[in-house]
């Protein structure tokens, strides 16, 4: 349920809202229909909330990321084709003669996620009025495909849409254009050409051949060179004008996201060698990595995106720029506590496992490990309510700036008429 | 079945020989980007689309209206 609503929910919402804009801007046209649009909203937000309902019903194909039952499955391939068909027919009408590299990323993401979705939920129901289902997949070949489709839900949903996302509002939000351009193409190819072979790193010392995953591994560590790339192109566009950071509560949401892309990014082919992978799987060190993720880069870009997006929507300022920068702390604050806090408890906790005695027994017992993790989850409780507490300051802010633009509109219907009167 | 879809369907051919395509490939995207003054300057001046949406009136584009706005005119 919290996977789903987070990738799904909060993700897949945030970038079907920038991709619309993101496009329209970069294309200097009209998206091609009003109603796909509108479809794609309902079509996604029925998705969710079916998933998330039939999750508490119990109903669930124990897919990670990808719970969904068939019938579930079938609508979001249909709003996905939708989406698609949009997507590509905005690009086909674009006044520019090129497309920015910010359509890119989105059209890879738009593209894999179909293949992804398809082939890992390929199913035969067990009857047209039953919701359950058998995977065309068993074994071995079922985890090296529900890897395959979860490792590159991280990498196509979760980096490079947003990715997107900052080769847009980066610039814009600074004033200035990316760092280099052909670094940005580099980026996008080497992105996509080593996303896809990475997925296995999930399954070291498992049935699956050992060497797949070193495979896997091997291609993680090459991903470090794209996402750097990337990575440092984002943060580069600020050169010469670093005073922004000092400035621009804005432009600190979205480096400081750049910053945690880096870090997660590093990390990630850290974990994903098998002398490390041997301590920190089954720990909450790959929940600390998810949420430097989640929370750090796909979060934060978001936040930076939606305050430099919402009050263009309705043309008119943020409500205020202060409370910006309190969201700005909290959110940061909240952060750096969680991730530090599982680091602690993942690493003690993967040492506490695999320690022996002299006489070759474990040196501690499973309930020890969880006494040890106590005081860890209260320091990432105490993250989680910072981090909360900003994003309901955002939501404030956010209803106060529609609110004000609604008043501005009011008045300047009501002198335009006061006017017309007098004339 | 034809002789080079049988090598083909062999895994130990087959993988290799997707390797080298998608290596040659990036080594020529590579070569393509970064060669040529003009091809570098052309690419360079795509990084200021972005900087260019606000002068233009969104809902004119090219001259083409939405095409639900089409049907109903």
């Amino acid at each position: 349920m919290h996977t789903t609503l987070v990738i799904f929910g909060f993700g897949g919402c945030a970038l079907f809202a920038t991709s619309y804009y993101i496009v329209q801007r970069t294309c200097q046209t009209r998206l091609y229909s009003d109603w796909m649009a509108s479809f794609t909203f309902w079509g996604w937000q029925l998705a969710v909330g079916l998933g998330a309902l039939s999750y508490m019903f119990g109903y669930t194909q124990s897919r990670e990321y990808a719970e969904f039952e068939w019938p579930i499955d079938i609508l979001i391939a249909v709003t996905w084709v939708v989406y698609f068909t949009l997507y590509a027919q905005t690009l086909r009408r674009r006044s520019q003669p090129h497309i920015y590299v910010a359509n890119w990323f989105y059209m890879a993401f738009i593209l894999a996620t179909a293949i992804l979705h398809i082939f890992n939920n390929l199913a035969v129901p067990v009857g047209l009025f039953t919701l359950k289902s058998y995977s065309l997949f068993s074994g071995v070949q079922d985890a090296m495909t529900q890897w395959w489709y979860g490792h590159n839900a991280v990498g196509f949903f979760l980096t490079a849409a947003f990715l997107g996302m900052m080769y847009y509002f980066v610039p814009k939000q600074a004033g200035r254009p990316v760092y280099s351009y052909r670094l940005s193409i580099i980026h996008f190819w080497a992105l996509s050409f080593l996303y896809m072979w990475v997925g296995a790193h999930h399954l070291h010392w498992t049935a699956l051949p050992d060497w797949t995953s070193t495979l896997a591994a091997t291609f993680s560590i090459m991903l470090l060179l794209p996402s750097w790339g990337g990575m440092i192109n984002g943060i580069m566009t600020l050169s010469g004008a670093w005073e922004k950071l000092r400035t621009d509560p804005v432009m600190l949401f979205l480096i400081t996201a750049l910053s945690f892309y880096g870090m997660a990014t590093f990390e990630g082919p850290l974990m994903s060698l098998k002398s490390v992978n041997a301590l920190s799987h089954y720990t909450d060190w790959t929940i600390g990595h998810v949420h430097s993720g989640a929370l750090g880069w796909v979060a934060m870009i978001t936040f930076g995106s939606f305050y430099h997006m919402v009050p263009r929507l309705y043309d008119t300022r943020l409500y205020s720029v202060r409370l910006v920068y309190v969201h700005f702390w909290l959110a940061t604050i909240g952060i750096l506590l969680y991730i530090t806090a599982m680091w602690v408890a993942g690493i003690f906790q993967g040492l506490m496992l695999r320690s022996f005695d002299d006489y070759g027994n474990l040196a501690y017992t499973f309930v020890e490990t969880v006494a040890f993790l106590h005081e860890p989850y209260v320091v990432r409780a105490m993250g989680g309510v910072f981090f909360i507490s900003g994003v309901a300051v955002m939501a404030w802010n956010m209803y106060m700036t529609v609110r004000q633009s609604r008043i501005e509109s009011a008045e300047i219907e009501a002198r335009i008429a006061a006017k017309m009167a007098n004339a | 079945m034809p002789d080079w879809l049988q090598w083909l369907s062999r895994f130990e051919n087959s993988k290799i020989l997707a390797l080298l395509i998608f290596f040659f490939t990036f080594c020529g995207i590579l070569i393509y980007v970064y060669t040529g003054k003009k091809r570098a300057k052309r690419l360079e001046s795509y990084k200021y689309i972005p900087l260019q949406d606000d002068e233009r009136d969104l809902d004119a584009g090219n001259g083409e209206e939405n095409d639900d706005e089409r049907q109903k005119s």
